[in-house]
């Protein structure tokens, strides 16, 4: 690697890191992903000056296929298919290292045998990393959008199975680092890892996705770190590790959010699809209200902090609910939104589907900002979220949701329910907020309430 | 144990610090684009797999080589394209509106 190579990789990792840290505020978080952009632009532009690059057909062909299908998913996804979009982004990122791996050792032939101990080590890990990311993130994305259903897949000595997968793959790995001549380890190491990729998430339920796609972030970022070890590249490194680094940290926010350990995500099996009505047994009465009632009860509140849920971009009731929160905050009450961390089905995925509503992002609040406020809020406005309103995350030590950080929403004077029905939410507990004295619940599509509500205001 | 890798593992701590320190900054708000953003910059393999791709060598290994072309490239373009689309959305409260809220 000659100087000016080298200090072109420095000046991408400087900028990779000055991206990162101007996300930490919306006001430069945009201008943050530009520097992000350049400097991915400036490493690319000196590795094609490389003097090993001799020929450019495949590369310009790769880079305009590429280019072409991610100018294409950008433009055109949907705010709330974005969890699948990042899930498959991973993937690709996971899948590319691996290649590149791969390809790193075939160009080595018979030389592979003086290779180092590291770099064969990372070699084998960068294999498995990154095709365990391609096909465990491409699984996550088909249960994200539908394609297969987001029930787990359970089946006998689950977790057994994958341990032994995982064990023979290391074992490989350590037979192909004492001799690397033996070539044809490398294909069965890839092929079982991609094995381990699926059947590691098909057991993950739907509702944790979002756990299993920041841990695909982190490994897809570890597969990068692995694949600069084996080419001595320390951008590669740098900026691998900064995203192995970010993906564990949201992984470790999205499992406190929802009081899981991720060995009880990875390996438990919950986390249903939505099912039916689970037996309503209790026969417990609810005070049913009109939108009428919710509106002349909205119009005499001084303030109001709305839980979105994501029932509401279901429903696709966002941009009506803005409508509704401008129409309240011109009548000059406060009103604000209660972000739980679980609202959406990726990490700050509700922040994104209300800023794509027009909703200002100084009103998007999280839960340690506002759960205090509830006690002085006249109108806690719930709509399409259940399980992290539930109080008997509180006290009700038997309950799956023991223990989950919820939203104060039953402090507040009155709370205000818009929902389809009784269902219980994904943990499968009822709600007894909704059989609360002080609670209105206004049954019906959230889309339709709200609407009516907006309608009722403007009279 | 060469220098180089020592020079390696160096770096990859140091820079595991630094993610730690950057990234807990971010606030829930934008932890989507972060991780979008974060996901085009793991993108850098690309940088591996232009070299694989063009080297000219065997080619069983620039096949390889234009197939980790393709997917880096989606996951570099697509990434940062659509993480500049998320944060264009955020926008702040027009002033007036601020006052009122701040009463």
């Amino acid at each position: 690697m000659n100087v000016i190579t080298a200090f072109a990789y420095l000046l991408a990792s400087v900028l990779f890191i000055l991206g990162l840290m101007m996300l930490s505020s919306p006001k430069t978080a945009r201008r943050g992903n530009m520097l992000g952009a350049t400097g991915m632009l400036i490493a690319i532009v000196v590795t094609l000056t490389d003097q090993r690059v001799i020929d450019y057909t495949y590369i310009i062909a790769g880079l305009i296929i590429g280019g072409t299908i991610g100018l294409t998913l950008a433009v055109r996804v949907k705010m709330t298919a974005m969890p699948q979009l990042v899930g498959m982004l991973n993937g690709f990122g996971g899948g590319a290292s691996a290649m590149v791996a791969y390809a790193e050792y075939l160009r080595m032939g018979d030389s592979a045998a003086f290779a180092g101990v590291d770099v064969l080590i990372t070699m084998g890990l960068g294999l498995l990393i990154g095709t365990l990311t391609f096909f465990g993130s491409m699984i996550a994305a088909a249960k994200l959008q539908g394609t297969i259903g987001g029930a787990p897949v359970l089946y006998p000595l689950q977790k057994q199975s994958n341990a032994l997968l995982l064990l023979v793959v290391v074992v490989l790995i350590v037979l192909f680092v004492l001799d690397p001549s033996k070539s044809y380890l490398l294909p069965i190491i890839i092929g079982l890892a991609a094995i381990l990729g699926v059947t590691s998430v098909i057991p993950i339920g739907g509702a944790d996705m979002p756990v299993v796609i920041s841990l695909m972030n982190s490994y897809s970022g570890l597969a990068g770190a692995m694949t600069g070890f084996v080419l001595s590249n320390n951008v590669l490194i740098i900026a691998g590790t900064l995203v192995g680094t970010s993906g564990i940290i949201l992984t470790n926010i999205m499992c406190k959010a929802m009081n899981r350990s991720l060995g009880n995500v990875l390996f438990a099996g919950v986390g249903t699809d939505y099912q039916g009505p689970a037996a309503e047994t209790e026969q417990r009465t609810v005070v049913r209200y009109t939108p009428d009632d919710a509106a002349f009860m909205l119009e005499n509140a001084q303030s109001v902090i709305i839980i979105p849920g994501y029932g509401l971009a279901v429903a696709q009731a966002q941009h009506v609910l803005q409508e509704l929160a401008s129409n309240l905050i011109a009548r000059g009450k406060t009103v604000r939104y209660a972000i739980h961390p679980v609202a959406g089905r990726m990490p700050g995925h509700m922040n994104v589907l209300l800023a794509e509503a027009n909703v200002p992002y100084d009103l998007l609040l999280e839960m340690d900002q506002i759960n205090d406020d509830f006690q002085n809020t006249d109108v806690a406005l719930i709509i399409g979220a259940n399980d992290v309103v539930n109080p008997a995350a509180r006290y009700k030590k038997d309950s799956p949701l023991y223990g989950m950080p919820i939203l104060n929403a039953d402090f507040a004077q009155t709370v205000m329910v818009c929902k389809r029905s009784l269902n219980p939410g994904f943990a499968g507990e009822d709600n007894e907020l909704f059989y609360n004295k002080k609670t209105m619940m206004v049954f019906g599509d959230a889309k339709a309430t709200v609407t009516g509500l907006v309608q009722l205001l403007k009279q | 144990m060469t220098e180089t890798l020592m020079v390696s593992i160096y770096i990859f701590v140091l820079a595991t610090f630094v993610g730690v320190e950057i990234i807990s900054k971010v606030p829930p708000l934008l932890h989507t684009p972060l991780m979008s953003g974060s996901n085009a910059i793991s993108g850098i393999t690309l940088v591996g797999s232009l070299i694989a791709a063009g080297e000219g060598h065997a080619q069983l290994s620039m096949y390889l080589g234009l197939a980790a072309v393709i997917l880096a490239t989606i996951n570099v373009v697509g990434g940062f394209l659509v993480t500049d689309r998320m944060l264009g959305m955020f926008k702040k409260q027009p002033t007036k509106n601020v006052e009122e809220q701040k009463k």
